[in-house]
């Protein structure tokens, strides 16, 4: 789909003084955030630093209190395109209250490409295409309920990539996945940033994406403390006994190094 | 069959089997957002819908259609604009329903709470034939919702954050779930009464689901066993002369307890064969490098 109203100039994202609460807690402090089309944009920060939220505003599932969030440069509240958007929510679960195929799931990722919810023979190819590339193919007739923390990721993710967007916000994609799972979804991202996807992701550590991220934008306390390369690893993560799990490299542990 | 010579009995297994289709077909997406319950709920909220149409001397079915509707909408803004304790706030609902329910219909001058006991408990055999129009035209309503935004409404019951990013209108979907059980309800009233209405919403989705690995199937499965119950309990209740609804409910409780012996070697049978799928590529089972000694000696 081509936007011809748009130049490339213009951020796929952008906060301005974005200010946010939960309950009367501020959580978002006025953040100023942008990200350009085919950046890969880290947003670090320890727990309770406002990164989750900072994402759910962006999708609107948290209400501003203050400031401006634009889409592809369109105001959020008008934004209509979100067929253009892949979302990973935080979750450590694919599974709903009733038994759901690993294709049924994906294929909800399609509906925002599919007109009145009905899914033609590409929609249909378009899924098992996403469930290819995150190598969950072989896996699509069974139960969610079936599979490993991993493969949970994997689906989700595979749902965010059914409707082939431009854009793909990931909420913490790498929690509670094993090593190999990790490796396929480092090698998945790897991918559609290779094919000029834009990508905001929350991580709790850079972990075996590091190579991938352009830059990193850290938090604390609902305030933007560090926007540019991505922080070398500091304090315990530096410690020599820290186990940076890089599945890209043969797995070394630091006392063997 | 003479059970099919009298009209009261053809009417009542019409009723019976539209509500074996469509109390399941709501139910799943309700046990799929795990608010299993709010048939209950609304069924409470319904009571006060069959007395007020007691009182102002006017359909009960229809007038428990409109307050039970009401009801599911409220449940559904208490669900968003949770603020205060939701459950506090559904609680008051519920018993405000059936005190409501209790109080309307003894201030009706033909009412008493004998009439209501026929409601709370089902009473097929004095379904009326607008009874029976009424409830047609509701169930069309569930099955068209029901089947016809299946993959909208299983999108927004499975992962609702989701959904909203897809672009799915969610609020107008979940208050179109919250109406379309409501309906429901009042489609089952007259078969099951309110206080077991719930039941036949979700018990057989329970049973499904233990057979089923996909959404589809547990649907097909669910709608399938809430017909034969409902058929079977009818038949039953007019040969032994038992209560319908009870005799119903029954009857898919029974049928989670099959559902569920079956089960268990369904399940050994599938692990089995996944086993055999992998057992060409990593092995299933933990094996022990050959090269390890059992008695290797290992230095700290």
């Amino acid at each position: 789909m081509t936007h011809p109203e748009e130049s490339v100039s213009e951020p796929v994202i952008s906060l301005r003084g974005v200010r946010a609460d939960l309950g009367s807690r501020p959580v978002l402090r006025g953040i100023d955030l942008t990200v350009n089309h085919g950046e890969v944009v880290a947003l670090l920060g320890a727990n309770g630093s406002g990164k989750s939220t900072a994402v759910r505003s962006i999708i609107g599932q948290v209400p501003l209190a203050e400031g401006e969030i634009r889409l592809f440069g369109t105001p959020r509240k008008a934004f209509k395109d979100w067929a253009r958007v892949g979302y990973v929510p935080q979750r450590t679960t694919a599974a709903g209250g009733v038994p759901a195929t690993v294709t049924e799931v994906v294929s909800s990722g399609r509906l925002s490409r599919a007109r009145f919810g009905v899914l033609r023979k590409s929609d249909r190819e378009a899924v098992r295409r996403a469930l290819e590339l995150v190598g969950m193919a072989d896996r699509a007739k069974d139960s969610v309920d079936a599979l490993s923390g991993g493969q949970h990721q994997r689906v989700l993710i595979a749902r965010a990539l059914a409707a082939e967007p431009e854009l793909l916000i990931m909420d913490e994609p790498m929690a509670g996945v094993d090593l190999a799972s990790q490796e396929v979804l480092a090698h998945t991202l790897e991918e559609q940033v290779a094919a000029g996807t834009t990508v905001l992701l929350v991580l709790h550590e850079l972990g075996p994406l590091e190579p991938l991220i352009d830059r990193a934008v850290v938090l604390r306390d609902g305030c933007v403390l560090h926007d540019g390369p991505p922080p070398k690893a500091v304090g315990q993560h530096a410690l020599p006994g820290h186990d940076h799990v890089h599945p890209h490299e043969p797995i070394h542990t630091g006392l063997l190094s | 069959m003479e059970i099919l010579d009298y009209a009261f009995m053809q009417r009542a297994l019409l009723a019976a089997v539209l509500v074996g289709i469509t109390a399941p077909a709501v139910g799943i997406y309700l046990v799929q957002r795990r608010q299993a319950l709010m048939g209950d709920g609304i069924g409470h909220v319904a009571m006060t819908g069959v007395g007020l149409g007691f009182l102002l001397n006017t359909s009960p079915v229809w007038m428990a259609t409109l307050v039970s509707v009401l009801g599911a909408v409220l449940m559904e803004l208490i669900r968003w604009y949770g603020k205060t304790r939701g459950d506090i706030a559904l609680a008051m609902l519920f018993y405000g329903g059936m005190a409501g329910g209790v109080m309307f219909i003894n201030l009706a001058p033909t009412g008493s709470n004998a009439n209501l006991t026929s409601y709370l408990f089902g009473s097929l055999s004095t379904v009326s034939q607008s009874d029976v129009t009424a409830i047609c035209l509701l169930a069309a309503f569930v099955v068209l919702v029901t089947l016809g935004l299946r993959r909208q409404l299983f999108a927004v019951s499975q992962d609702e954050e989701f959904a909203r990013v897809t672009g799915l209108p969610v609020r107008a979907l979940n208050l179109l779930t919250a109406v379309t059980a409501a309906v429901t309800v009042t489609v089952a009233m007259r078969v099951v009464g309110l206080l077991l209405v719930s039941a036949l919403m979700v018990v057989p989705v329970a049973a499904a689901q233990q057979l089923s690995r996909s959404f589809a199937a547990t649907f097909a499965i669910a709608v399938a066993i809430g017909v034969t119950v409902t058929i079977s309990g009818t038949v039953t209740s007019y040969y032994q002369d038992v209560p319908p609804g009870a005799t119903i409910v029954l009857l898919t409780i029974a049928a989670f307890i099959l559902t569920t012996a079956l089960a268990t070697p369904l399940a050994r049978r599938r692990a089995r064969a996944a086993a055999a799928a992998r057992a060409a590529g990593d092995p299933a089972e933990c094996v022990i490098p050959a090269s390890r000694e059992p008695d290797e000696k290992v230095g700290v």
